[in-house]
């Protein structure tokens, strides 16, 4: 096993994911199955590749430092499950 | 037992750019709650961000002024977290490609140089802000105001080479000067531009391990800074002395009962599950990049305080002084330039401007007396028009008023009395009325002497001129310790 059911429910917990049982053990079954692939990718030798974070060879894209207008406010909020007096309101964080 | 304190320092920085990091939002602070985002701050899927150029050349100027070399190539990653402040739940920040490492900063202490090293220089987006209702243990709900999320940031980590809570504020006072000299931040602790988390450990002294260190954040000023190093020096000594041990935690610096107080963790340990930004192109820096930037530097406050000591001859205090801000030392060559004796004017702006600015909460910026008008007093005073008695009198007048120093003293006929028939005549009085001190001082009471001139100066309300005052008076009263048959 490359993967245990108490790291499938860390992780699910650092994502304020909750999942049923059944659910916990099918992510165990398929991250498994996932991560066995990747053992087989893992047999070619890249000693001397660099690893690849983007597969276009461009560098430094920027934009000008200049002021757009933003989104209206309404449009912003349209959105939000719960609004208050133009801010999103959220249930109450604790620290 | 001795012990050793060991501080690392962490700063955020917002960067003065008009833009967001990633996205054409404005910057600006206090406008109303959500009025200045878009779908790429606000973190919704799909949209693409971009890297704002200033904010990268903002970084480099800093990372040069901070001695640190740049990495040729650097690159962005997404770190993880789950909090309300953040819709994306993730910070577009660097991790292990950072823009530079391996500079430092000088800072002195007690008079002396010391360098502390700088770790890492690197940058990120800002976060929004929470807002709660009512008090913490009440509110019910809070609220979020994403103005600020995409705001840019340069994070900048020290080495853990601080060794004591004054120190750490040194380090902040001369990190925030290079930023406000280069122009890239604007240095606001209140309003959160410029803001600092602490590392702090204590270990016994010169164990070559370092001890269990404690994150200390929300400290908002530097005097907050140092009092709650100080605190938590105190706390993590008395818990070893007891034979306890030191967690491993966040510490929250309450500022009202003036301690720190643990912060419930809220992750299981930092597990940020950080992988490079697949949004963002990597950064590539060259060398003609570099000197581009290098040879746009402004003098830094260091260069300058060096520079007023050896070129105005200004003691090391007085040059540190002057040049804790750019304002500061802008105001101090102005007067100078104007009346050419630098520790005259270094004194007056020390002593004199400092004193009421710092009294009125006030910055050099906002100082009712230019230095013009700090200079034309000050020129007064040197050509004998007026006493530094009396100088330091017109100079609260100015101050109050605004007025020009040579309309205070002809308004008020403040002019010192520098006529010697004049002023003879005065002291002829003070001897007639004076007979006690007079036959004090003639048999060799020197302090009847300062009462005699106190005597003239009362009479003329402060305005003899002092070293006249004073010969015409010695002369009149003959040598001490004689008597004078009159």
């Amino acid at each position: 096993m490359k993967i245990t059911k108490r790291e499938v429910e860390h992780v699910a917990r650092l994502a304020r994911l909750e999942l049923t049982e059944e659910e916990k053990e099918r992510f165990t079954r398929e991250l498994n199955s996932i991560l066995t692939y990747f053992d087989k990718l893992n047999e070619l030798n890249t000693e001397d590749v660099e690893p690849t974070s983007h597969v276009i060879p461009i560098v430094n894209v920027f934009r000008e430092d200049e002021v757009r207008p933003s989104y209206p406010r309404e449009e912003v909020l349209s959105n939000a499950p719960e609004e208050e007096e133009a801010f999103f309101k959220v249930p109450r964080i604790l620290e | 037992m001795k012990y050793e304190t060991v501080i690392g320092l962490e700063v955020h920085a917002q960067l003065l750019t008009k833009s967001k990091m990633f996205c054409a939002c404005s910057t600006k602070f206090g406008e109303p709650p959500n009025t200045l985002t878009c779908p790429i701050c606000l973190g919704m899927p799909g949209v693409l961000p971009v890297i704002n150029r200033r904010a990268v050349e903002f970084a480099l100027k800093t990372a040069l002024a901070l001695h640190c070399p740049i990495n040729p190539s650097c690159r962005f990653s997404r770190k993880h977290y789950f909090y309300p402040d953040m819709p994306k739940n993730f910070q577009i920040s660097q991790y292990d490609q950072p823009l530079a490492q391996h500079g430092f900063i000088t800072i002195r202490m007690n008079g002396e140089s010391k360098q502390v090293g700088i770790r890492r220089v690197h940058l990120e987006e800002d976060v929004g802000k929470l807002v709660h209702a009512g008090t913490m243990a009440e509110a019910q709900h809070s609220y979020v105001d994403f103005n600020r999320s995409g705001v840019p940031l340069l994070e900048i980590v020290s080495e853990p080479e601080i060794h004591s809570p004054a120190e750490a504020a040194e380090y902040l006072r001369q990190l925030r000067a290079v930023l406000m000299y280069l122009e890239v931040c604007d240095g606001n602790m209140e309003e959160g531009s410029f803001r600092c988390d602490a590392n702090i450990s204590i270990r016994r002294a010169h164990s070559p391990e370092l001890g269990v260190k404690t994150e200390v954040k929300n400290m908002n000023s530097f005097k907050a800074v140092q009092k709650a190093l100080e605190y938590e020096v105190k706390r993590q000594i008395k818990i070893l002395e007891e034979g306890g041990r030191i967690v491993q935690e966040t510490r929250l610096w309450d500022a009202d009962q003036e301690i720190t107080l643990s912060m419930r963790t809220k992750e299981e340990a930092h597990d940020y599950r950080y992988f490079p930004e697949p949004d963002l192109l990597p950064l590539e820096v060259s060398p003609v990049w570099i000197e581009e930037i290098r040879s746009s530097l402004p003098e830094l406050p260091e260069e300058r305080r060096r520079r007023f000591v050896l070129h105005y001859g200004l003691p090391e205090y007085d040059a540190g002084v002057l040049t804790a801000t750019k304002a500061l030392a802008n105001y101090f060559e102005e007067c100078v330039s104007l009346h050419p004796q630098a520790k005259v004017v270094s004194n007056w702006v020390m002593v004199e401007l400092l004193g009421q600015l710092n009294k009125d909460n006030r910055e050099i910026e906002a100082s009712p007396i230019s230095p013009q008008a700090l200079a034309e007093l000050l020129s007064l005073m040197d050509q004998g028009v007026i006493s530094g008695k009396i100088a330091k009198a017109v100079f609260e007048e100015m101050y109050q008023t605004g007025e020009a120093a040579g309309a205070i003293v002809k308004e008020k006929g403040l002019t010192q009395i520098s006529d010697e028939e004049e002023l003879l005549r005065i002291v002829e009085e003070v001897i007639a009325q004076n007979p006690g001190p007079v036959a004090d001082y003639r048999a060799g009471k020197e302090k009847s002497f300062t009462y005699l001139v106190g005597q003239v100066m009362k009479a003329t309300k402060g305005k003899a001129n002092p070293q006249l005052a004073n010969r015409l008076l010695r002369e009149r009263l003959g040598e001490p310790g004689k008597q004078t048959a009159d």
